[in-house]
Formats: structure tokens, C-alpha cells, sequence
């Protein structure tokens, strides 16, 4: 079961952050950051997928953006990766050539996601 | 800004947008925010009643400011307004907003709920859409309550549009995963079922991830849609790639919805029906055989999705445990996979392999790759990848390789990670034990890990060693040599110096014929290192001193020096100086015949659960147990699944130790280290004050061991700490197993107290003949209320309630027979 979906950037701000199960609020920032951290510190050469206290994470990097999204461990982990890249050709259609201001400005962009997580499941 | 100029035409909005944006400092912008805040309010409050198109404005103003993080505490009655408008863009926003600012505000809550219920009633695809989703965002109690009935009515009527069945499906399963007890099962179950034979494929993903869900809970009631599933399945696996234009993703046909119908099969054992399950396994084979053909694409995307299907089959094939070529061919693909260029798919073959190790008919199909496993523990750069293999060597392990893995993890313990080798620290030490067949590669195995990993090393782990040399008589001058050799080196670690100290204050006698380990170098040895310990390794050191004393008479005089001295004597702890000044006054006052029967070397430790694998188990849930759960393969392996392991019974009376609080009793280390073993749950001794504080008191919870009656055993592994939380509390959850939970209610009032004992039976099947016992010292009187309904439905928690007047001092056992 997805727990979060993510998109933070590579300086540590958040651009959309969905959450699936109740987090408090501050423990939201605390967590886009130890999840950043631990994005950022990776290679290319280094799998996709972290395991981050009981949560697996799933990542992927576009440009400066990250889209990193939280999973139990009952979810498939290549389905979630290629659902990631999905959900961004989705917006690259939606908006021509996506970029990350699109993302910061928009806020039909989750009614986009929701859309698209209904098709994919 | 593209978007919005693009859709709702607000330029109001857009201008307000680009007004944030181009501030130059943080005070400017919420200068500029509190500007159209008093603005929006003035227009809200002001008399003229604004149009559809303003109050969407200015409403989706106060979102965006909203979003930007500061509160709003207006203009949500704006908000329900909209919702009645009957213009799409209106609604919409109001409904936005309600989702993102939900107010507990009873009379907002009437008002919208009312909004909703119009909207879904209307016959307007699209405003029925708009209300399910508000209801899936919120998903709140009061929501659900109001609208879990009429929903599935929704669901399955013939009329809904296919988008409005997809957003009802979704709705549901959010409402049930939020509230369960409101969404009743009905009749509109079955038609559920049958969503899955749905043309539109966006219906049959919702009501697929309805179904997962909903069948974990009530699987009975969604039986039929394994066909269903089967079916579905196999038209999408082997359509061709024009069939499902809009589904196809890469060349690949509806990846997820696949994947999900694979995870929802999952949820049930393999079909009955031969037909169904003929289908199911052509289909997989065609997965798997198409995992072998040239790729249609060299997008990489392309083949993710292939092997995101692929994955999910394997893990229904082992799921399903019963077709040997399939299993056997899942395990062939893997290994194809582990040594493939993409890392994520290595971590995933990995992953996936350790689960298909556990399985009788292809562990040896996996033992196959353990060289590439091993290699990959050396050269993986990725940690999470080197995690993956290590937990796959463990899993694989048997006796034919036992030694070869055991060394490697070894090797890789020394430089993995600092958070994992606990854990690494813990597989080894239970494969080591388990598998040794030589115990003096056990005894090295250990002191390796000591060596290696010191920090991480576990009471449980060298506890466990001192138990096997104990017990062993073949391994204890082995054991005495190693550990001499060891503690010889210039720094060795803590845990090292316990083990040795304890090995050789039993078994120092073995090599004391040798000139190099003589008693007086023995001795020197263990010195050497007692000043730079922690207080509970010179305790333990203590002790042995006084062992030598009573082995090697010809040191007395160093050691009765040695705790004379007043560093020891008037030590600043307790214990220490406890010890000193006993075992001085001992070693001077006793005769040897004396001395000899009380230094007595320990008895041999009765078998028990490894307490390591206890310890392993809770750091990784039940996942962790699966490689040595292995019932099927090693007949010899102990009853890890039961609850009370019938042992002799122990120690009668209190050890002299034993504290006045009642609290467990400190154990020496020179007595069984054990955790459970027998002096230690040695109870109070309250001989006065019978105002107990309710807190503290309930001596009947502790349980101990007293010699009781007949074959009563000792008390559980676990014991000390399900006991140890009913020192400060009356109530609580006193055992549990697979089977069985034992809660304890208990209440005081001055001298006299009642304890409650509840029994849950939590398996799917009666207890037949279930009678609990409890057994106290004949001054004490019991009343075991006959109340007992025989034979304890499933699932249930009778109510036996066990008042017992009670009396200082107390003590009672319990046990189930």
C-alpha cells in the first residue's frame, strides 16, 4: 500500500506531497528531509529502491526533481517505478514540456495524479 | 502561469500569483497576503451578494494562500455555497477546497454532506464524480456514517457510467479502509465480483484494488472472483498488442492491472477447479516464456513493466508452493537475473529468491547460485543490494554449505554497515549453532563474531555459548584453550572478556596443567583486563576469582589480596562490594569440602528455544523466522511454533539475593545466565506491610518458580518481561501465541485483591478440553469460578474470573497443561 508520494527537489523543497496514511504535520517535514537525504546521497549505479525504517522507498530523479514515493512491503516495487515515470508523461502532456515550476504552481496537479493513480491503480 | 489562464480563466488569481511570486522578502509577501485576505473578507462580508464567478475567485485565492502555509479561518460557508452552484468550475472549486480544509464544524459538515447527497443523486456523471471524490479525500467517520450505504448501491447499479463506478469503487475502499465496521457486506458483493468482467479496463482496476482489500477481511465472500480473475488474466496476457489501445503501455498490455489481478490471487490459495487452475498455470507459463523472447522495444521502460508482471508472477508461483517446474523455472529466471547490468533488477531477483528459498522444491535449485550470491556480498556497491544478499545466504543455508556461508558473512561483517550488524551478528551466531556439527567451530565462530562485531554481540548470543560449552563436555577444554589464546590479545573486547571469564572460572582447571595457561597466568590474564571493564563484567570476574579459589588453591593468597583491597571493599557499587566482601569471608571462613560443593561446576542447562532466535524474530517481524522455520526439512529442529517447552523444574527457594521489592531477582552471572533460567524470577518477599500499593504489589502476576506440584514447567522463555509490565500496571495482555491470549485484570483494595485471568482463542478452530491451572503453596485459597463454556469458541474471550483473597507473602505459578 502506497503510504506517501513525493516530489521534492534537490535543494530539500517539497513540490507536492501526498499522504495516504495520518503523519502529523511536523513529523511531515522531517521525514521529506531524512528522505531527501537519503535520495540524494545515492549514485547512478545504486538501485532504486531504499529500505528507510519500516517504509521501502521508491525513487526516481528527473532533472533536479525527485519523485520518491513510500510503500509497505506488499506493493511491487517495479510496478510503483514505472507508474513514477507514467505519472510524469502524463504531466509532460498536460503541460507541453513539464518542468519543476509547473509542478510548484499548479495545484490541479493532484487532481491530475489522482486521476492518473485511479487509471493505473 | 499556463495553466490557469489555460482552465479557469481567473485572472484575478493569476495577477494575485505572480504578485507573490515577484516579492522580494518574506515580509513583503505576507504583506501582500494579509492585503487580499482583508480584501476577500471585506467582499464576503460586504452586502452585496456575489456572483459565481467572484466567489470562485476569491475562494480559490484563499486555497492557494492556504497552501503557501498560512491558516485560514474563513470562507468555508463561501466554499459550501459553490458546492450548490450548477456550474462545473464552481463546484469544483468549492469541493477543492472542502478536501483541503476540512472543518469540524458541525453545522459546515450538515450542509455538506447535504451538498453531497444532492450531488449523488443528481443523475450528472460528472458532479457524481466531484461528490465521490470529496468523500475519498475527506474520508472522514462523519462522511462515511452518512454515505457508506448508498455507495455500493452506486457501485454496482446498472445505470453509472464507468467513471462513476471507478470513483465509487475507490470511494468504498477508502471509506472501508478507514472505518471497516460501516460498510456492511451485502448482496451488492457478488455484483462486485462481476465488475471484473467490466469492458472498461479503468472499472476492473478499481474494483481490483476494491476486492484486494475487502477480501483480506471476508474471503469467503469474494470466492468467485478467483475465475473471474484466472480469466481476465489470461485474455490480457496473451492479447495482442492492438486489443487494449489506451492500456497499453510500451508494447506492454495493462502492466498494473496485471500486477494487481496477480496480487489479488494472492490473496487465495491456489483454484480447485482443474479447468481454472489449468488456465491460471498456461498463463503464467506464457509469462514466463515471455520474459525469454527479444524485447519489442529497447526502451527501458518497456522492459520494466515486462518484468514488474514478471516479479509479481513468481511471487504468486511461490505463493502457491505446488507446481515443482514452474518454482524451478522461477528460480532459473532469477538467476538470470542476479547477475543482470540493472542493479534494481539484482536487488529484486535477490529479494525475490530469498522467499524462494524457504520452499521445499526449489532449495536446491537455489543453492545452485550461491557463488554468485557470494560474490555479490563482495562486490555490490549499493548497500541495500549486499543487505539482500546476505539475507538470501542466510536463507539458503543448510548443512552442505553451512561452513562456506558462515565464513563469508563473517568476512562481510567486518566491514558492513554499523545499523545492520546487529542483525548479521544474530543470523550467524543461530546458523552457526544450528548447523554445527564440530562444536569447537561453533566455539570459534563465536569468538569471532566477538572479535569482529564485539559492540553488537547480544547478551542472547553469548548466553547461548556459555550454555553450549556448559553442556557439551567434548568442547569445554577446546573452549578453555580458544578463549585463554583470545583474551591474550592486546585489546580484546568486553564481551570477550565475560565469556572467557566465565569459561574459565568453570573450566580453567582443563588447561591448567600446561606452564603457558597455569593458574597464576590464568589469573594474571583475566586481572589485567579487570579494570577496564564495566561494573557487570567485574562482577562476573568476581566470581571467578572465587571459582579459582576454590580450583586452584595455590592462588588464594593473590586473591583473597585482590579482594581485600579497598578499591573492592569499599567499592563504590553495591554489588560489587557485596561480592567482595562475601566471597572474601567465604574463602576464609568455609573448609574446602565446603567451599568445593557450593563452587560446584555448573550443571548442564536444560534445552530451550534458542532465546537468539526469539531475539531475531521481534527485530524483524515474522518474516525473519521463515528460513529456519523448517518443520518440513529438519525434523530435528526444535518446536519453535508452541507455546510452554516442557522442561524439568528448578530452584525451590529464594536465592539469598533475591531483593525486598520483589522485583526479579539480580542473578549472579555465576549462576545460569540464561534469562529464564531457574533462580531468577524469584519473587518478594513482602513479610510485612499488607498495604500494598496496587502498583507495585501484584506479587500473584509474578511469576516464578517455586517447586510446584507434579509436572508443572518453569515458566517461559519470554517470562521476565510479560511479567516485568504488571509491576506497574493491573491490566494488560499477560501472554500471547499463535494460539492463545492470556490477559490479566487484576484490582486491589487494602489487603485483599482479584485477579482476573482472560483466555482468547485466537486460532479458526475450538479448544476442545482446555483447562487452565493455576497453582499456588497451599495457603493460599483459589476460587476457579466454574463459568468456564466449554469447548472456547474461536476467536472469543471467555471471562474466567479468579478472585482470590490475598495474603502476604504470596506466591503463586501459573501454567497451562
Amino acid at each position: 500500500m502506497i503510504k506517501f508520494f513525493l516530489m521534492v527537489n534537490k535543494q530539500g523543497q517539497t513540490r507536492l506531497s501526498k499522504y495516504y496514511e495520518h503523519v502529523e504535520i511536523n513529523k511531515r517535514t522531517l521525514l521529506e528531509t531524512e528522505v531527501i537525504k537519503s535520495c540524494l546521497s545515492r549514485s547512478n549505479e545504486q538501485c532504486s529502491f531504499i529500505e528507510y525504517k519500516d517504509f521501502k522507498l521508491i525513487y526516481r530523479q528527473y532533472a533536479a526533481l525527485f519523485i520518491v514515493v513510500g510503500v509497505n512491503d506488499t506493493e511491487n516495487e517495479m510496478a510503483i517505478y514505472e507508474f513514477i515515470h507514467n505519472f510524469v508523461e502524463v504531466l509532460d502532456d498536460y503541460f507541453s514540456r513539464v518542468s519543476e515550476l509547473d509542478v510548484s504552481f499548479f495545484s490541479a496537479v493532484s487532481q491530475v495524479f489522482h486521476t492518473s493513480w485511479q487509471r493505473t491503480g | 502561469m499556463p495553466a490557469v489562464s489555460k482552465g479557469d480563466g481567473m485572472r484575478g488569481l493569476a495577477v494575485f500569483i505572480s504578485d507573490i511570486r515577484n516579492c522580494k522578502s518574506k515580509e513583503a509577501e505576507i504583506k501582500r497576503i494579509n492585503k487580499e485576505l482583508a480584501n476577500i473578507r471585506s467582499k464576503f462580508k460586504g452586502d452585496k451578494a456575489l456572483d459565481g464567478y467572484s466567489k470562485k475567485k476569491y475562494v480559490c485565492k484563499l486555497l492557494f494562500i492556504f497552501l503557501l502555509g498560512h491558516d485560514i479561518d474563513f470562507g468555508h460557508m463561501e466554499a459550501v455555497n459553490l458546492l450548490s452552484s450548477n456550474k462545473y468550475t464552481e463546484k469544483q472549486i468549492g469541493y477543492l477546497f472542502i478536501s483541503v480544509l476540512v472543518n469540524s464544524n458541525s453545522e459546515l459538515i450538515r450542509l455538506i454532506n447535504n451538498a453531497i447527497k444532492n450531488d449523488l443523486a443528481s443523475r450528472n456523471p460528472t458532479f457524481m464524480c466531484l461528490a465521490l471524490h470529496c468523500i475519498a479525500n475527506v474520508g472522514s467517520r462523519e462522511m462515511g456514517e452518512a454515505f457508506a450505504a448508498d455507495i455500493p448501491r452506486i457501485l454496482v447499479a446498472g445505470d453509472s457510467m464507468d467513471s462513476v463506478k471507478q470513483s465509487a469503487a475507490l470511494c468504498l475502499l477508502r471509506l472501508y479502509k478507514a472505518s471497516p465496521d460501516l460498510v456492511p457486506m451485502g448482496e451488492w458483493t457478488a455484483r462486485v465480483v462481476h465488475l471484473l468482467n467490466d469492458q472498461h479496463m479503468g472499472v476492473v482496476t478499481a474494483a481490483v484494488s476494491l476486492i484486494t482489500c475487502l477480501c483480506k477481511k471476508n474471503p469467503d465472500d469474494f470466492k468467485t472472483c478467483v475465475s473471474l480473475a484466472v480469466s481476465r488474466l489470461s485474455r490480457i496476457v496473451s492479447s495482442a498488442s492492438t486489443d487494449l489501445q489506451d492500456y497499453t503501455y510500451y508494447f506492454v498490455p495493462a502492466p498494473w492491472l496485471s500486477v494487481k489481478l496477480l496480487r489479488l490471487l494472492q490473496c487465495y490459495p491456489p483454484p480447485e477447479d482443474a479447468a481454472v487452475k489449468g488456465r491460471l498455470v498456461e498463463c503464467l507459463e506464457t509469462v514466463l516464456n515471455k520474459a525469454q523472447e527479444p524485447p519489442k522495444s529497447k526502451k527501458v521502460q518497456h522492459s520494466n513493466a515486462k518484468n514488474a508482471i514478471l516479479f509479481e508472477t513468481i511471487s504468486l508461483i511461490i505463493h502457491y508452493d505446488s507446481e515443482p517446474n514452474l518454482l524451478v523455472r522461477a528460480c532459473n529466471q532469477l538467476g538470470q537475473f542476479l547477475q543482470h547490468r540493472e542493479t534494481n533488477l539484482r536487488y529484486l531477483a535477490l529479494e525475490s529468491m530469498c522467499t524462494l528459498a524457504s520452499s521445499e522444491f526449489s532449495h536446491e535449485a537455489v543453492k545452485t547460485h550461491i557463488d554468485t550470491v557470494i560474490n555479490a556480498l563482495k562486490t555490490e556497491r549499493d548497500v541495500s543490494v549486499r543487505q539482500r544478499a546476505a539475507d538470501l545466504l542466510y536463507a539458503m543455508c543448510d548443512r552442505s554449505n553451512a561452513k562456506q556461508i558462515v565464513s563469508e558473512m563473517l568476512r562481510y561483517l567486518e566491514t558492513a554497515d554499523y545499523a545492520i550488524r546487529e542483525e548479521i551478528v544474530l543470523k550467524v551466531a543461530i546458523l552457526a549453532e544450528k548447523y554445527a556439527v564440530d562444536y569447537s567451530w561453533y566455539v570459534d565462530t563465536i569468538l569471532n563474531l566477538i572479535r569482529i562485531a564485539g559492540d553488537y554481540v547480544s547478551e542472547e548470543v553469548w548466553y547461548r555459548v556459555l550454555q553450549i560449552v556448559t553442556n557439551r563436555d567434548d568442547v569445554q577444554g577446546y573452549a578453555a584453550k580458544t578463549v585463554f589464546e583470545a583474551l591474550q590479545a592486546p585489546a580484546c573486547h568486553e564481551n570477550m572478556v565475560k565469556v572467557g571469564g566465565y569459561i574459565l572460572g568453570e573450566f580453567g582447571n582443563l588447561i591448567a596443567g600446561d606452564p603457558r595457561s597455569s593458574p597464576p597466568v590464568q589469573f594474571s590474564l583475566l586481572h589485567s583486563k579487570f579494570h577496564l571493564c564495566s561494573v557487570a563484567t567485574r562482577a562476573l570476574l568476581l566470581s571467578t576469582y572465587i571459582k579459582f579459589i576454590n580450583l586452584f588453591p595455590e592462588t588464594k593468597a593473590t586473591i583473597q589480596g585482590v579482594l581485600r583491597a579497598g578499591s573492592q571493599l569499599r567499592n563504590a557499587d553495591v554489588e560489587l562490594q557485596q561480592r567482595a566482601v562475601e566471597y572474601l569471608t567465604l574463602s576464609s571462613v568455609a573448609s574446602t569440602d565446603v567451599l568445593a560443593t557450593v563452587l560446584e561446576e555448573m550443571p548442564p542447562f536444560p534445552e530451550r528455544e534458542s532465546s537468539i532466535l526469539a531475539k531475531l524474530k521481534r527485530k524483524k517481524g515474522p518474516g525473519a523466522g521463515s528460513a529456519l522455520d523448517d518443520s518440513r526439512r529438519d525434523p530435528s529442529s526444535h518446536d519453535i511454533n508452541g507455546g510452554v517447552e516442557p522442561t524439568p523444574s528448578t530452584v525451590s527457594t529464594p536465592s539469598p539475593s533475591a531483593d525486598l521489592l520483589g522485583l526479579r531477582a539480580a542473578p549472579p552471572p555465576a549462576a545460569p545466565p540464561a534469562p529464564s533460567g531457574a533462580g531468577n524470577l524469584l519473587v518478594d518477599v513482602f513479610s510485612d506491610s499488607p498495604a500494598a500499593q496496587p502498583g507495585l504489589g501484584p506479587s500473584p502476576e509474578e511469576a516464578f518458580l517455586s517447586a510446584g506440584p507434579e509436572d508443572i514447567g518453569p515458566p517461559i522463555p519470554e517470562a521476565d518481561e510479560l511479567l516485568n509490565k504488571f509491576v506497574c500496571r493491573n491490566n494488560g495482555v499477560l501472554f500471547e501465541n499463535q494460539l492463545l491470549q492470556i490477559g490479566v485484570k487484576s484490582e486491589f483494595r487494602q489487603n485483599l485483591g482479584r485477579m482476573y485471568l482472560f483466555y482468547g482463542n485466537k486460532t479458526s478452530v475450538q479448544f476442545q478440553n482446555f483447562s487452565p491451572t493455576v497453582v499456588h503453596p497451599g495457603d493460599l485459597q483459589t476460587h476457579i469460578l466454574s463459568a468456564w463454556p466449554s469447548p472456547a469458541p474461536p476467536g472469543s474471550t471467555p471471562m474466567i474470573p479468579v478472585p482470590r483473597p490475598v495474603t502476604w507473602p504470596l506466591r503463586a505459578l501459573h501454567s497451562l497443561r
